[in-house]
């Protein structure tokens, strides 16, 4: 105790000095010109890191910062102007735009490529495919049992993002239609949902599709994706497959978003037009995820890109 | 703790002259230049009672607008999902029952591994021994919470599983063994300091009564130590119940009311971590994340300030 009294005024002072070096340092920062920073979703954060480190390879330069934090991070980011570019696994909600307009941020979205969201769990687990219908159900808590799905006699744990994730929202707002069972452990990230579906047996997990899959359509080893279906009638299909994706045949597929004031657009032009291009869209099936289909390529288009 | 310092630092300045060492001949700068230099020290004094004030009245100021939309009964509820699909809910009692569950758990484990620890190290060790050790488990609070809590995702987690029998480790149990991990240091460190502070004389007098060490340890010396030995773990508790990395990755976050140290927690800490980075600025739920910071930091000042009493009484006894 005697010893923390005496050391007390230095450490105050050590403090003091550390704040104003990292006021001076994060003032400067985000104003340098040239210099791109892109902040938001843990499903896009790798896929633009890697793209972003080929740019600055070929462009002369270019430095591009990519964080992840979550789609939620990445669009409070855009709205107080602290980030370029926001990576986002949704799409912004309403009063999150008029938040934007209000701070005189005008974002525009393009969509750089396509993301099968994989319903994933034990190989141990018999169950092959579920229906969209299925999946709410044992996301609601309703289900409670493999055995209430066609499965081995083992009680389902959930596994979840956190409410600041785009794939939590989405996936919330387009399969479950209704709020998580309590119980649902609520993960990190992508990354800590495929290790607990490896060891828990009566797990079941939904993740990126570049988590699970490779480049070669190989699942990683410890985990089984589902195939699944749009309703009792149709065929569960694999999201594995780029077809699928491409022909809207697998049911959950989402756009993967970045988004950026229209003021900016100058500045982000570059890479944005490097990530849509050949190479771009190369590398984005190489990490897992799916060209951005004709759809989204007219959307786009709207703006140039 | 601040103003200990300065008890001991202000007198000598201001009743210059009157001790015998200075020479009452001085210049008048002089006496300006000490003057400075002691309210120099006042205020580093002070800056933390400012702090301290500032970030109560912040809680404070950003947490009320939340009971404009929020009744304090919603508060009263038990789970927590202000994002809901259907309708927001605002209940604090499942993430309560969280924070105390994984704080007290971790007590459990750290008060008696702390202290058998602490009286090994006062009563027993050679110095030899003990300089060796005591650093070495000083160095163990210096361990930054987000690798403790990736020991416990990598080791402890499969470990819980497997002694179980139950699908996962992220739960209370984890948590708690983490924290007790965290507020181990401290326990121990305060504890032996305590143990070693009880007078010579007494140990002495219990010895010539006829007394084994064991009893003289158990029945004088820890007794005699206890306030200080008390303080020492509401210290480990202040630590173990704001400690957030920690619980956010080993807990596994589940909203709902936990039953048994075996469910899924998610404690008030992770709470606002998870939250404060996506909500919109100025929202019902945004002030509501600054309530659960305000009932924190009350639990934690208590907790605190129960510490700081006891510790208090035990300087007092020892003079």
């Amino acid at each position: 105790m005697k010893l923390k009294n005496k050391g007390f005024m230095s450490i105050i002072g050590l403090l003091t000095f550390t704040l104003a070096a990292l006021l001076a340092l994060t003032s400067s920062h985000s104003l340098a010109a040239g210099f791109i920073q892109v902040k938001g979703s843990d499903t896009e954060v790798n896929v633009v890191q890697r793209m972003a480190e080929i740019y600055m390879q070929k462009t002369k330069g270019a430095a591009i910062a990519v964080t992840g934090g979550g789609s939620g991070v990445g669009i409070a980011a855009i709205i107080n102007r602290t980030t370029d570019l926001a990576n986002s696994s949704r799409a912004m909600k309403p009063q999150e735009l008029q938040q934007a307009r209000t701070n005189g941020v005008d974002p525009i979205a393009i969509v750089f490529a396509m993301d099968g969201l994989s319903v994933i769990v034990n190989p141990a687990n018999t169950v092959k495919g579920l229906t969209l219908d299925q999946i709410g159900q044992i996301y609601r808590g309703e289900v409670k049992n493999w055995s209430q799905v066609g499965g081995p006699n083992l009680p389902v744990t959930l596994y979840g993002r956190q409410p600041n994730s785009g794939t939590f929202v989405f996936f919330r707002e387009s399969v479950v239609r209704g709020d998580y069972a309590n119980t649902m452990n609520q993960m990190n990230g992508n990354a800590q949902i495929v290790e607990a579906v490896k060891r828990d047996k009566g797990g079941i997990g939904y993740v990126g599709i570049g988590y699970v899959v490779d480049d070669k359509g190989k699942v990683t080893p410890g985990i089984k994706v589902l195939n699944v279906a749009k309703d009792k009638n149709s065929k569960a299909m694999s999201p594995a497959d780029a077809r699928n994706i491409e022909s809207g045949a697998y049911p959950i597929v989402r756009p993967l978003y970045q988004y950026f004031d229209k003021a900016s657009r100058g500045k982000v032009a570059g890479f944005v037009g490097f990530e849509l291009g050949p190479e771009g869209q190369k590398i984005i099936s190489k990490e897992g995820f799916f060209p951005v289909t004709a759809g989204y390529r007219r959307y786009n288009a709207r703006y140039g890109f | 703790m601040a103003s200990k310092a300065n008890k001991s630092l202000l007198p000598p300045f201001n009743r210059s002259g009157v001790r015998g060492d200075f020479k009452p001949k001085r210049s008048g700068w002089k006496r300006t230049k000490e003057r400075l230099i002691a309210s120099f020290f006042f205020f580093n004094g002070i800056i933390s009672i400012i702090i301290l004030l500032g970030i109560f009245s912040l809680l404070f100021s950003e947490g009320l607008p939340a009971f404009r939309e929020i009744q304090v009964s919603d508060f009263l509820q038990s789970i927590w999902n202000p994002t809901s699909y259907v309708k927001p809910t605002y209940g604090m009692g499942a993430m309560i029952v969280s924070t105390l569950m994984v704080t007290f758990g971790a007590l459990l484990i750290a008060v008696p591994i702390g202290l058998a620890c602490a009286a090994y190290l006062a009563e027993i060790a050679p110095p030899r021994v003990r300089e060796i050790l005591k650093p070495i488990i000083e160095i163990l609070a210096g361990i930054p919470s987000v690798v403790v809590g990736f020991l416990g995702i990598v080791v402890v987690n499969p470990l819980i599983a497997w002694v179980f029998g139950i699908p996962n480790g992220l739960n209370g149990l984890n948590g708690s063994i983490l924290l007790a991990i965290m507020s181990l240091p401290t326990i121990i460190s305060l504890s032996e300091d305590a143990i070693v502070a009880v007078p010579k004389t007494y140990k002495e007098a219990s010895l010539a009564l006829g007394a084994s060490r064991w009893q003289t340890l158990v029945r004088v010396t820890i007794p005699a130590a206890l306030s200080g030995i008390i303080a020492s773990i509401m210290l480990g508790m202040g630590r173990a119940i704001g400690e957030t990395m920690t619980v956010l990755m080993a807990t596994g976050n589940a909203q709902a009311m936990p039953h048994s140290f075996l469910d899924a927690v998610r404690t008030m800490t992770a709470t606002i971590a998870i939250e404060l980075g996506e909500v919109p600025f100025g929202s019902a739920h945004y002030h509501a994340l600054f309530v659960i910071g305000f009932v924190l930091f009350v639990m934690t000042f208590l907790v605190n300030l129960v510490s700081d009493i006891i510790l208090q009484k035990y300087q007092e006894v020892e003079q």
